[in-house]
């Protein structure tokens, strides 16, 4: 076991971003268009690393599995982007930005990559708005703010609830003048399938072009991997249908360390399960918890209809255990809360899996019309989802998978252990500890690609500069690769047994719910790793896929997708099994409070847990990077 | 779920198949039983190519991606409306509740010279892309910005700009358009950006620009219909397509005085 170095610059940690902004190489702005930087994603973190490398004068290829880059799940975020700027002149600062996000990680992120966060968190805002996004304003004209979970200020910007998409076409605005100019060249429909390494730096990428099946070789100075989350290894999730983990888990296959891959964030307000059928979940933004009160009845299987429990016989949980916080405690807290309800016989619903979220108080204190202006388009979808109106009576909601926090591991430079790769927004593991506050996800994908990644990269080509330059894709190492990319396309769509993949992919997602979920323990967690491995053998003898590599393929993407998932599952069980304490998202049964609270244990697991490939995943190599909290006091988390 | 009143229909699918671009194509008739009315439309598609695949067929190809209708990947004409037959709903938020049993289903894929088949119900919407390549920006490199608040914007003129923002860029403007006109979508962009202090530097060459490469990729003309604006799952307004005409056609005499 190895100990990783964070290359975290030295200094205090308020001047180590700019001091090490000072001392990176640069490269003159007349050599830049002599590299090129492939960009993988094009959600907030490849859609801004893309724009802004190209700005510089780079070479920019970027790479998106949909029709085009404006589709990223980056656009379907709800609620908001968070920056340290005051606006509400309510104490807000760069620190306490810092100190919440690193108290809201539960302390299992680096302490050095959230101050650098915080820091930058102001410029996104001003970028923002110069590009045209319309944010939130009050009627003076200037920027609306509201609350957002595991803060006691307001600093969350937003544009109604649909933030995630006015940034994200800010992002590929800024991408579109880039494309026009033909400094991006935009590859739509495409799935990395393969990282090309040439004397052990990543020199390219292997895609399937979508459309016609025809597998490509790409090469560049630099790889930038932005593509998001593996939320979808559970099957169900709030993750869009196509998102997956296969670039990362390619990149990992090829010796990038996959870091704390059991870190998941369990989102509170989700709409519940309610049939077989059901193909995703559907958020409902957490700004709702400034409004929504959540509760259930306080005797267990009350079956009266919401509206005719009276105030005395419900039981406002998260106001009466937390009452500092009340319902805006993080997203763990509230979610682990409902769980506990339900388990308790007092879920509600024709499931029993759920508990209210109620606007009542709220419509009578500011009116329908107030509550419309600001919820409106979510309690539009509600409605439509499930054929009940949330203004008459309350949601029900439950947790669902939301985020992964874990991640491929990466240095303060976002650089893997792979030299030459480098990883941004959802993608790595390093800003959000083991829970993500709200509004936090926005801010570091816009962080990654507009002011880190554009330096740290620019310091690898300039560092690098005589082992770099032109790259032929006709080198041997294309070669290989892309074979190996065309044969397993050749294996998956030989498979012609009996089960569906979404069949497969369902089963892998119930082993991870109730085993690897919102609760884990050692025994769970033991048997879900043989019974992931028994449906992985099962997966290579019994998949159907159907039609031909040669064209539009959808059975066969997918059957790709669920075949990595399968390892990476069997990877976060193996990682929570060996993180024997309870942190953040992390519920280990077996190290709680008291009071059901999670109980870290910084003596044996204040580290980082970064897997190395080796083959199978059973052997797997933990490295650990030991994290040092000098700036905020590690303390039990409490928000009552 | 819902109000407890979930049942199964039993469906006729007539489906629009075309092997590719070149592909002439064919509708298919597919029955499908037990579909819950709970379901979405596009949970419903995936009940049937399940159905496809076992049954050793191919299963039918469609865009879609985050099933929460805003991405605005989803498409589809059914029974004769881009995104089916309810008001400000994309195909992905569309649920079966709305169909009745013994239902015949026709669905095709959005249809305009503008946008080709690709595969089935997959067509290719990169004309949109290049209508806002040509301007649907505003030109401001990463890390020149000022504070955000040195722009005080009016909040009537910012919501504006928003409703006008919310295009998804999903097509169905165009797929409903009986011209498969593409004013709506270029429209709201122009308009975002032309309600906005951030876009007047910029505003006289975005119309001009962004107008002519929409001619460009092949879409018909407005002849004032309002098809577009009824289709469109953000019910983005016709006042857009006023906008755009006057910004164009002031921007045409400001560049030849």
């Amino acid at each position: 076991m190895s100990v990783l170095d964070s290359k975290v610059p030295e200094g205090d940690i308020r001047e180590k971003w700019d001091n090490h902004r000072f001392n990176m190489k640069l490269v003159n702005p007349a050599n830049r268009r002599k590299y090129n930087v492939i960009v993988v994603g094009t959600g907030l973190a490849g859609g801004s690393a893309a724009a802004t490398m190209a700005e510089q004068g780079y070479n920019v290829k970027s790479f998106c599995i949909q029709d085009s880059p404006r589709r990223a799940h980056s656009i379907a975020a709800q609620g908001g982007i968070n920056a340290a700027k005051n606006y509400p002149n309510d104490g807000d600062s760069i620190w306490r930005l810092f100190y919440d996000t690193v108290k809201g990680g539960d302390y299992r992120s680096r302490e050095a990559n959230v101050y650098r966060l915080a820091q930058v968190s102001n410029n996104i805002i001003d970028q923002c708005v110069a590009q045209g996004v319309p944010f939130a304003r009050e009627y003076g004209g200037l920027l609306d703010n509201r609350s957002f979970g595991g803060a006691q200020v307001s600093r969350t910007f937003y544009a109604r609830g649909q933030t995630g998409q006015q940034l994200l076409l800010g992002a590929y605005s800024a991408m579109s003048r880039q494309i026009n100019k033909g400094t991006i060249e935009m590859f739509n429909r495409r799935e990395m399938l393969e990282l090309v390494m040439v004397d052990g730096r990543a020199r390219g990428i292997i895609v399937r072009n979508l459309v016609t099946g025809e597998v490509e070789k790409h090469s560049a100075d630099a790889v930038l991997l932005c593509t998001g989350g593996y939320g979808n290894v559970f099957y169900l999730s709030t993750n869009a249908m196509n998102s997956n983990v296969t670039a990362a888990w390619r990149c990992h296959k090829q010796g990038a360390y996959f870091a704390n891959p059991c870190y998941t964030q369990i989102h509170p307000t989700c709409i519940p399960v309610s049939g077989g059928y059901q193909s995703k979940l559907t958020l409902m933004s957490e700004s709702l918890r400034n409004d929504g009160r959540v509760w259930v009845p306080k005797e267990k299987g009350d079956k009266r209809h919401p509206n005719d429990i009276p105030a005395s016989e419900r039981d406002y949980y998260l106001e009466r255990i937390y009452p500092s916080f009340g319902n805006l405690v993080p997203r763990d807290v509230a979610s682990r809360n409902a769980k506990l309800m339900a388990d308790a016989g007092k879920g509600v619903g024709e499931t029993g899996v759920a508990v209210y979220l109620d606007f009542k108080s709220s419509i009578e204190r500011i009116g329908e019309d107030a509550v419309r202006a600001k919820y409106g388009n979510l309690f539009q979808m509600y409605e439509k989802i499930t054929d009940e109106n949330p203004y008459k009576q309350p949601m029900r909601i439950y947790p669902a998978v939301h985020y992964t926090m874990g991640g491929l591991w990466v240095d303060y430079n976002l650089q893997s252990s792979i030299p030459g790769l480098f990883v941004l927004g959802e993608a790595n593991f390093s800003d959000h500890g083991a829970n993500r506050l709200g509004a936090s996800a926005l801010m570091q994908g816009l962080s990654d690609g507009y002011f880190v990644a554009p330096y740290t990269v620019a310091n690898y080509i300039g560092s690098n500069a005589s082992e770099l330059g032109s790259m032929d894709t006709g080198h041997e190492e294309f070669t290989k690769a892309s074979r190996a990319a065309t044969e397993r396309l050749d294996e998956l769509i030989a498979k012609d047994g009996k089960r569906t993949v979404d069949d497969f992919h369902r089963e892998l997602g119930h082993i991870m719910w109730d085993k690897c979920g919102m609760a884990r323990n050692s025994e769970g967690l033991t048997q879900a790793i043989s019974e992931i491995q028994t449906l992985r053998s099962d997966f290579e003898k019994d998949v159907k896929v159907s039609g031909s590599k040669d064209y539009k393929n959808a059975e066969l993407e997918k059957a790709g997708r669920v075949s990595d998932f399968l390892e990476l599952g069997e990877l976060m069980c193996r990682d929570a099994l060996e993180r024997a304490e309870s942190c953040g998202g992390h519920f280990r049964e077996e190290s709680q409070t008291d009071e059901n609270e999670a109980k870290r244990d910084d003596e044996n697991f204040c580290h980082v847990s970064a897997w190395e490939n080796k083959g199978d995943v059973k052997d797997a190599v933990l490295h650990k990077e030991e994290l040092k909290f000098e700036n905020v006091k590690l303390t039990q988390r409490s928000y009552k | 779920m819902g109000s407890g009143q979930g049942k199964n229909l039993k469906l006729t699918l007539k489906v629009w198949r075309q092997e590719s671009a070149a592909d002439s194509g064919k509708f298919e008739s597919y029955d499908l039983d037990n579909v819950s009315t709970d379901m979405s439309f596009l949970e419903m598609m995936d009940v049937l190519n399940e159905k496809l695949v076992l049954e050793g067929n191919n299963p039918v190809e469609f865009d879609h991606d985050c099933r929460e209708g805003i991405c605005g990947m989803c498409s589809m004409v059914i029974n004769g409306n881009a995104h089916g037959p309810e008001r400000a709903t994309t195909t992905c938020q569309l649920h079966m509740r709305r169909f009745k049993d013994g239902d015949t289903i026709t669905i095709e894929p959005f249809r305009a010279k503008a946008f080709p088949v690709v595969k089935d119900l997959v067509v290719d919407r990169g004309a949109f892309d290049r209508v806002v390549q040509a301007g649907g920006y505003i030109s401001i490199n990463t890390g020149n910005a000022q504070d955000a608040n040195n722009i005080p914007i009016s909040k009537v003129d910012a919501d504006e700009a928003f409703n006008s923002a919310t295009c998804i860029g999903c097509g169905a403007c165009v797929a409903a358009c009986p011209n498969a006109s593409a004013s709506l979508f270029t429209a709201a962009k122009i308009s975002q950006f032309a309600l906005l202090p951030q876009g007047q530097p910029e505003r006289v060459e975005r119309a001009l620009n962004m107008v002519g490469q929409m001619d460009k990729e092949g879409f018909g003309g407005c002849t004032n219909i309002g098809a577009c604006s009824r289709a469109c799952p953000k019910e983005i307004s016709l006042e857009n397509i006023a906008r755009m005409n006057s910004e164009y056609l002031c921007s045409t005499v400001k560049t030849k005085s």
